[in-house]
C-alpha cells in the first residue's frame, strides 16, 4: 500500500506543470501570445506547452512524452505580420512574442487493413492500399509542415515509384503527429504510407543482419537464463539498489 | 553529351525493360543520361484548365532541378533534359511551355514554391528520340552490329510524342521518327494507317472495352500490312497493346499475339548489347521467339 501511494506521488509530480510554484513578481521576461484567440501574457523562455498550462489549460489530451517523441502535441500557430502558417510540437518550441496557437490534438486517417506476411512485395502494394498517393502535386506543403524536418514529398513521392527503401529511410524518424496530413492538399495521409513501407521494407527488403541472428542463437541457448532468475528472485530494495547502480549511457 | 534524365514514375515499375534498354542504347550513341538526383512524378496529365495551376507545380519542380544541373556542373547541357516517356514528356514540355509563355503564371508558380530557387523559364524538354535524330540516323547506323535484318516493324507513335503540334516531335499528320530509326538499325518498315490513332489511354482502368476494340484495331492492321512486331515509346501505350492482347484474345478468337517493343530494346538488340540490356522478358507478349525464327537472338 505504502509503496503504491509513492508511485502515484511520483506520476502526480511529473505531470505537474513546470510553472506550478513560480511566483510571477520573481518573472522579469514576458511575452505575450495567443491561444485560440485569447491573449494571455506568459514568463517568456517557456514552450509552448508550459506556456498554455501557465495560461490556466490542462492537458488532458495532446500530450504524451513531454520530449518530442510521442507525436501527441501538434500545434499550428501564425506570427503576428506574418502570413505564413507554422507548425511546431508544442513540447518542443518556444513561446515568442505575438504567437497566435492552437493545438491540433488529433489528425483523422484512414488506416489500411492488411495482412503484411500476405502483401507482395511490389510497387502496386502502397498504390493499392492508399491510392491517394497518385494525387500527389508535389506542392511540397508536408515537408514544410513536418516539425521533424523529414523530406515528406519526397518519400511520398519514393512510394508512388515503390522505392521501399527510400520510403523507410526518409520517413524513418516520423513521429505520427499528423500535422503533413491535415495540411496537404491532396488528403494524403503520409504518416500511414510511411508506416506500411517501413513495415514491408523491414520485412522483406533487408536482410537479417549477422549479430542479431548471433544474439537469439545465445538467447535461445539459456546464456542469460541464470541473470534473469536471479533478478525474479531479487526483493525490491536490491532491484533499486541494482537500479542505481546500473551502467549507461551518456545523456 | 552529358544531360539530365528525368524517368518518372512508369520506367521503375512497370516499365523498367524501357529505361535500362534506352539507357544502355544512349550510352552507346554517347549521349549519358545522368538520372535527376531529386526528382517528382510529372503530374501525368497536362491540365489544360487556364486556371488550374497547381498541377504544373509539379512540372515546374523538375524543371527546377534540371537548372540546378546546369548551374553545378553535373552535366554538361545548359538547360535541357531528356525524356523517354511519351506521357512525362508532353506533360513537362507543355508545363515548360506555359510558364515560359505566361509571364504571370511562372511568378505565381514561382512565389508559391517559395523554398525553391525562382524558376528562370528556360529549360528545353526533349525526348530521347529527337536528341538522336538530331545527332543524325548515320550516327546510329553506324553502332549497329547486328542489322535487323527481315524483321518487320510497324512504328507506333500514339498522341503523346507527336500530338499537339507544338508540342510534339514529328509531323503529326505523318510521323517518320520510328521508320527512319528502325531503318537505320536496318529492319524492313511497315507503314500502319493507324499508327497515330490513340490506343485508350488512362480508359484502360474503368473502360477496358474501348482500349481491347482500339488495340485490337492498331495491331491487326499493323498485321495486315505485313508487320511482325510493333514498336512505342510509351509504357501507357505499351501496356495497353502488349498486355491487353490477353483480353483481345479472349474477345477476337482468331487474333494473332504480336510482340510489342520498345524503340530502344530494338536499338539494343541491333547494337548487339546483350539480352541484359534488351530486358525482354519484361514484355507481355514475349518477343524472343520471333527474334530467334530471324536470327537475331
Ligand atoms: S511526416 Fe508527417 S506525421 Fe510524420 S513527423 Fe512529419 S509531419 Fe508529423
Ligand atoms: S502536401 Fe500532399 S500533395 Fe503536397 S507534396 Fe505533400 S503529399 Fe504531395
Ligand atoms: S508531448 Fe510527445 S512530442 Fe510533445
Amino acid at each position: 500500500m505504502e509503496d503504491k501511494k509513492d508511485i502515484m506521488q511520483i506520476i502526480a509530480d511529473a505531470n505537474k506543470s513546470v510553472t506550478t510554484g513560480i511566483d510571477s513578481a520573481d518573472i522579469e521576461h514576458w511575452v505575450w501570445i495567443h491561444i485560440m484567440g485569447r491573449a494571455y501574457q506568459v514568463p517568456a523562455g517557456l514552450t509552448i506547452m508550459q506556456a498554455m498550462e501557465y495560461a490556466g489549460y490542462k492537458f488532458i489530451t495532446s500530450a504524451g512524452c513531454r520530449a518530442g517523441f510521442c507525436g501527441a502535441c501538434a500545434t499550428m500557430y501564425r506570427k503576428e505580420g506574418e502570413y505564413k502558417l507554422q507548425t511546431a510540437m508544442a513540447c518542443q518550441t518556444r513561446v515568442e512574442d505575438g504567437m497566435f496557437l492552437v493545438q491540433i490534438p488529433f489528425a483523422p486517417a484512414q488506416e489500411a487493413t492488411y495482412d503484411i506476411t500476405k502483401e507482395p512485395y511490389a510497387a502496386s502494394t502502397l498504390l493499392e492500399h492508399y491510392p491517394e498517393i497518385a494525387r500527389c502535386v508535389a506542392c511540397n506543403t508536408c515537408t514544410k509542415a513536418c516539425p521533424q524536418d523529414l523530406e515528406v514529398m519526397d518519400y511520398i513521392q519514393d512510394a508512388l515509384r515503390g522505392d521501399y527503401k527510400k520510403v523507410a529511410e526518409r520517413s524513418f524518424d516520423c513521429i505520427q503527429c499528423g500535422l503533413c496530413a491535415v495540411r496537404c492538399p491532396a488528403e494524403i495521409t503520409q504518416f500511414n504510407v510511411g508506416m506500411l513501407a517501413r513495415r514491408m521494407y523491414g520485412r522483406y527488403g533487408m536482410t537479417e543482419p549477422e549479430y542479431a541472428k548471433a544474439r537469439l542463437t545465445e538467447l535461445d541457448q539459456g546464456k542469460y537464463d541464470k541473470e534473469f532468475k536471479k533478478l525474479l528472485a531479487a526483493d525490491v530494495e536490491e532491484l533499486k539498489k541494482r537500479y542505481a547502480a546500473r551502467e549507461r549511457e551518456a545523456d | 553529351m552529358k544531360i539530365p534524365y528525368y524517368p518518372g514514375c512508369s520506367l521503375k515499375t512497370s516499365a523498367k525493360n524501357l529505361e535500362v534498354s534506352a539507357l544502355a542504347a544512349a550510352e552507346k550513341l554517347g549521349i549519358e543520361m545522368v538520372e535527376m538526383p531529386r526528382w517528382n512524378c510529372c503530374g501525368t496529365v497536362f491540365s489544360l484548365t487556364s486556371d488550374d495551376l497547381m498541377h504544373h507545380v509539379a512540372s515546374v519542380r523538375n524543371l527546377v532541378r534540371v537548372q540546378e544541373m546546369s548551374e553545378n556542373g553535373s552535366v554538361d547541357t545548359t538547360n535541357k533534359m531528356v525524356t523517354l516517356c511519351s506521357m512525362c514528356f508532353n506533360t513537362m514540355k507543355s508545363a515548360a511551355k506555359r510558364v515560359r509563355e505566361n509571364a504571370e503564371d511562372l511568378v505565381k508558380i514561382n512565389s508559391f514554391m517559395d523554398t525553391e530557387p525562382d524558376y528562370n523559364g528556360n529549360v528545353q524538354v526533349l525526348h530521347l528520340l529527337e536528341i538522336i535524330r538530331d545527332m543524325g540516323f548515320d550516327k546510329v547506323s553506324a553502332k549497329v552490329t547486328r542489322p535487323l535484318e527481315g524483321l518487320k516493324i510497324a512504328p507506333y507513335y500514339g498522341c503523346m510524342l507527336i500530338r499537339p503540334k507544338e508540342i510534339g516531335i514529328d509531323d503529326p499528320e505523318d510521323p517518320t521518327i520510328g521508320a527512319q530509326l528502325f531503318k537505320a538499325l536496318g529492319a524492313e518498315i511497315v507503314d500502319n494507317p493507324f499508327k497515330k490513332v490513340c490506343c485508350g489511354a488512362y480508359h484502360t482502368v474503368h473502360n477496358k472495352d474501348t482500349v481491347i476494340e482500339l488495340a485490337h484495331d492498331i495491331l491487326t492492321h499493323a498485321q495486315e500490312e505485313g508487320g511482325e512486331a510493333i514498336s512505342t515509346s510509351c509504357p501507357l501505350c505499351a501496356f495497353n497493346l502488349d498486355n491487353r492482347q490477353k483480353e483481345i484474345k479472349e474477345k477476337y478468337l482468331k487474333f494473332k499475339e504480336m510482340p510489342v517493343f520498345y524503340f530502344s530494346q530494338l536499338m539494343t538488340l541491333a547494337f548487339g548489347l546483350g539480352e541484359d540490356a534488351c530486358m525482354f522478358e519484361a514484355n507481355y507478349v514475349d518477343p524472343r521467339p520471333l527474334l530467334k525464327s530471324k536470327n537475331l537472338l
